[in-house]
């Protein structure tokens, strides 16, 4: 049997404790333990992206890191980027731009063009492309992805999405 | 007095209906299915290419807590599946490759089930291998299937005209060896399945299939269940593109576990066994022989392929159908014969993928159309123009181009990126005879396409189901025997339907995912779906519209000829004046002495025919053709080549959603770059050498160039609105637009794919 701890941290803004096996990966714990299932796993070899979310507002592989590790943090997944006002101005984007096909990697997407205009507003149509490399799509050819995160540079930014002074 | 203009959504861009369950993490693909006591199941792979099994023994698995049931083919009705019917879902005498499936288990967690995989036992004894084709086809070979001692499942043989008249009609005659290599569908979301038994045994599957109503026909034998038992459930499909158009052992087991459990039982592949275990698409060595008159007439195109099959037969085998069309019938060519053997190997088996063989055809045809026209001192465009296929025309295969915008997209392309001059100024350049001395080369590269573009009549219908019906709030249900799988479907049939009843796409709701409700369809393959599931919900909509607008008429006292449906009001046709809103009539006709609901049923079957025994027929509603441009540079120092500019031109009859439409456009030239320039998956004496995206190079976002699009609206008459399909066509042609275009920037000519940076330079260094 493998060893078991028990981590509290935040999700979404919400506090929660798991008991998780140590060798368990967050993207494991996140899909199968919170039933969080927005965050996707395309490989589990940090390869593709699917599985990104934002720790204390930097974006992740949730499948290359440590669920222990995630004690004490503050977690964003996919579920947490809509709010009760709708959806978030880069999630409006996405569905007016058709950067959605299948669907498999947006969530991944979404959650690093979110972290991505969190960090800077005056972004270059190659930053915005380097930004987003480690994200595979195999649909969209990412251009409408790109022309989104792009849009999203001219909308109002929201909770979130602001560069934190730090 | 309220006047409603007329409104148009077609062409428009209208936001994909599926968008925000997918942009918030809501939509659940198979992934994420998850059902009271359900169990997880793992399948135990060969770990040889090609031995007998000698015994195995699962005694041990069995006795592991936790696990429910280990199966093995003892425990299958034993009938084998796929396309070729020869893929037994357990393998029980022999494994013919890597990936054969020899034993499965279910167990209360995946580990648990990993667990007791790794105790079973199998002995086998190994067996002569052969992984090369044509090794495959001599008198001494290893035979794969004792049914087919030769190695050859399937043969074609199509022929057109005299090709010995037409070679003495040649003033020039070209032959190449074109090799073509294997690459796979990479869905971002990988294989799986959920399967439940009811009490009273009606089996329910969350599959992934591209074709609900074939699978529940095609699977019954094999689980042995009868169809009418089978419900498909289709949650969201983390991509297709024709790997799910075929069955595979993992469903099947899948299914035999939760029957043998009876609890339901979920089976998701790994990312690595995606690679190792899904399917490819096929590998085509193909012989081209083809003459011109030194006028820059095509006389005659003489073509041999040999197909690697792999172990089993999926559809991977029945590509000539596809390849045959585009050696026929993208130019005129008079004269025309065409043979393939396809022939078993040790190797992974070949399914259907986007293109369905046209990638490996195309790329072959038009690098041979470049070193025609060069041959005849003719400039690529102009030669292309004067073979190119025009409206009206019947080709000698049968095929009839009621609508073909080919000349069209041919000079849109090339006006568009300026590919003449660009294309006389960089092979000057490039040869290194007049300047641009340094080690990058520009060049440029065109190449067309035909495809088919309203289904392809294969089985006897090729037909779509649509039914209908309006609530009493104006709301409607269009239920749709169309899948969607990320292409968008849903939102162009809702078009389809808004635009016929003048409602606002927000009042339209599209069932497409269970096969419970919705009726039949043939499935999403041969760029069928906007055509064919469109003019079918068109249809339904329309019969729904005439019933409303009599209604009105009668209520009104005016004829059905003065109304119209406008913005959920029936109006005037002439002012647009309002006359009564939608509901209101919609309730007149539930509350009247002789009530009725408003519901409607089509069922659309295209005027297409099968082909006959020689291949011959007008198999589709409607063609597709398009034509790509293509500007890179070569570093002749590092072989690095980076596209710069797509310049893409395509017949798409009319466009119904300008952004679905780019969106394919786009991911279709990302998937076609692919194959011409980083994708390859290696196989090795049968073992896949590089089963992660680490070394199985997808395209990314930097890579992409500016791709200039520009659409043909040719109006397809049978067309719903006049459009064709367009799912397949972008990825088709890129790849010999792409050779073209590095053999203008450095006078080298690539016969084989994909160009990786060590090819390439490999190449130069040989041909320098
Ligand atoms: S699942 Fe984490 S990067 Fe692919
Ligand atoms: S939308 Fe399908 S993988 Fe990106």
């Amino acid at each position: 049997m493998s060893l078991e701890k028990e981590i509290h941290f935040r999700v979404n803004g919400n506090l929660t404790s798991v008991e998780v096996p140590v060798t368990m990966n967050a993207l494991a714990m996140i899909r199968d333990r919170l039933k969080l299932t927005g965050t996707k796993r395309g490989c589990e070899e940090g390869e593709c992206g699917s599985c990104t979310i934002l720790v204390d507002g930097v974006s992740v592989n949730a499948c290359l890191m440590f669920a222990v590790d995630c004690d004490g943090r503050d977690l964003t997944t996919i579920e947490g980027i809509r709010t009760a006002e709708g959806l978030s101005p880069l999630q409006k984007l996405f569905v007016e731009e058709w950067a959605v096909q299948c669907g498999f990697c947006t969530p991944g997407m979404v959650m690093q063009g979110t972290y991505l205009l969190s960090q800077n507003r005056e972004m270059s149509v190659e930053d915005i492309k380097r930004g987003i490399e480690g994200n595979l799509c195999r649909c969209t050819g990412y251009k409408k992805v790109i022309a989104a995160i792009a849009g999203a540079l001219h909308a109002t930014p929201r909770r979130g999405e602001e560069k934190e002074d730090s | 007095m309220t006047v409603i203009e007329k409104q148009t959504l077609i062409g428009k861009a209208i936001p994909k209906l599926d968008g925000p369950k997918k942009v918030t993490g809501e939509a659940r693909y198979v992934q994420d299915i998850e059902l009271p006591r359900m169990l997880f199941a793992k399948i135990l792979r060969s770990s040889r290419v090609h031995a007998r099994i000698v015994r195995i023994d699962t005694s041990a698995a069995r006795k592991l807590p936790g696990v429910h049931a280990v199966i093995t083919a003892a425990d299958t009705p034993g009938v084998p599946l796929g396309h070729g019917k020869d893929n037994p879902p357990l393998k029980s005498d022999k494994v013919r490759s890597l990936r054969d499936e020899v034993a499965a288990v279910a167990a209360e967690s995946e580990d648990i089930a990993e667990r007791a995989l790794s105790l079973i036992e199998v002995d086998y004894e190994d067996l002569p291998a052969v992984f090369d084709p044509n090794a495959a086809l001599l008198d001494d070979a290893p035979v794969i299937h004792e049914s087919h001692p030769d190695n050859i499942p399937f043969t074609y043989e199509y022929s057109q005209g005299d090709v010995g008249q037409g070679e003495r009609d040649s003033d020039v005659v070209i032959e190449d060896k074109f090799t073509l290599h294997f690459v796979t569908h990479c869905c971002m979301g990988v294989s799986g399945a959920v399967a439940q038994f009811d009490a009273d045994d009606n089996l329910t599957v969350y599959s992934q299939t591209q074709v609900p109503f074939l699978y529940k026909k095609d699977i019954a034998p094999i689980i042995d269940v009868p169809p009418e038992k089978i419900r498909v459930i289709q949650p969201s499909i983390g991509g297709g593109f024709g790997s799910k158009l075929d069955i595979y052992p993992f469903e099947p087991i899948c299914i035999l576990l939760a029957r043998a459990t009876r609890r339901p039982v979920k089976l998701t592949f790994t990312r690595e066994e995606e690679f190792l275990a899904s399917p490819t698409r096929q590998p085509v060595e193909l012989t081209l022989r083809s003459g011109v008159k030194k006028d820059g007439t095509l006389t005659f195109r003489d073509v041999a392929t040999v197909h690697d099959n792999g172990a089993y037969t999926s559809w991977g085998a029945t590509t000539p159908f596809v390849i045959m069309q585009t050696i026929s019938s993208l130019y005129r060519v008079p004269h025309c014969s065409y043979r393939t053997t396809v022939v078993y190997t040790n190797n992974p088996y070949s399914g259907s993928f986007r293109g369905f063989g046209n990638l490996q055809a195309t790329f072959a045809v038009e690098s041979h159309m470049d070193k025609l026209a060069e041959a005849v001192a003719m400039d690529p465009l102009a030669f292309r123009l004067q073979n190119a296929q025009q409206p009206g025309e019947t080709t000698p295969q049968g095929m009839v181009f009621r609508s073909c915008g080919l000349a069209e997209c041919l000079t849109t392309a090339a006006e568009r990126s300026g590919f003449v001059e660009k294309h006389a100024r960089y092979s000057r350049y490039g040869r290194g005879q007049n300047g641009q001395g340094g080690p990058v080369k520009r060049g440029v590269g065109i190449a067309s396409l035909l495809h088919v573009g309203g289904g392809a009549k294969i089985y006897r219908s090729d037909g779509c189901g649509t039914m209908l019906k309006i609530d009493d709030y104006g709301h409607v249900t269009v239920l749709t025997g169309a899948s969607e799988i990320g292409q968008g479907s849903e939102t162009v049939i809702a078009q389809f339907v808004a635009e016929e009843l003048g409602l606002p796409i927000s009042s339209i709701s599209v069932v497409n995912d269970d096969s419970e409700l919705t009726p039949w369809d043939v499935g999403v393959h041969a760029s069928r779906t906007t055509f064919i599931a469109g003019n079918s919900a068109q249809r339904a909509a329309r019969k729904a519209r005439e019933k409303l607008l009599a209604a009105a008429a009668t209520k009104l006292e005016l004829s059905a000829e003065e109304l119209d449906l406008r913005e959920g009001n029936v109006t005037r046709a002439d002012t647009g004046e309002a006359l009564l809103e939608l509901p209101r009539l919609i309730r007149s006709l539930h509350f009247a002495k002789k009530s009725e609901v408003v519901m409607t049923a089509e069922y659309y079957e295209p005027p297409s025919v099968p082909q006959d025994k020689e291949f011959k027929g007008d198999v589709s509603a409607s063609y597709a053709f398009g034509t790509q441009v293509v500007e890179l540079e070569v570093d002749t120092e590092t072989g690095v080549i980076r596209i710069v500019k797509v310049t893409a031109a395509h017949d798409v009859g009319r466009v119904i959603n300008s952004l679905g439409i780019q969106g394919q456009i786009e991911g279709g030239v990302a998937m076609g770059m692919g194959y011409a320039i980083s994708e390859h998956l290696l196989v090795d004496e049968g073992v896949i050498q590089n089963p992660c995206f680490r070394d199985y190079k997808l395209v990314t976002a930097p890579e992409m160039p500016e791709i200039d699009m520009h659409f043909i609206e040719t109006l397809d008459p049978e067309g719903p609105s006049g459009a064709k399909g367009v799912g397949e066509a972008p990825a088709i042609c890129i790849a010999a637009a792409v050779v073209n275009a590095v053999y203008n920037a450095t006078g080298t000519r690539f016969d084989s794919l994909p160009l990786t940076p060590e090819r390439v330079l490999r190449r130069l260094k040989n041909h320098a």
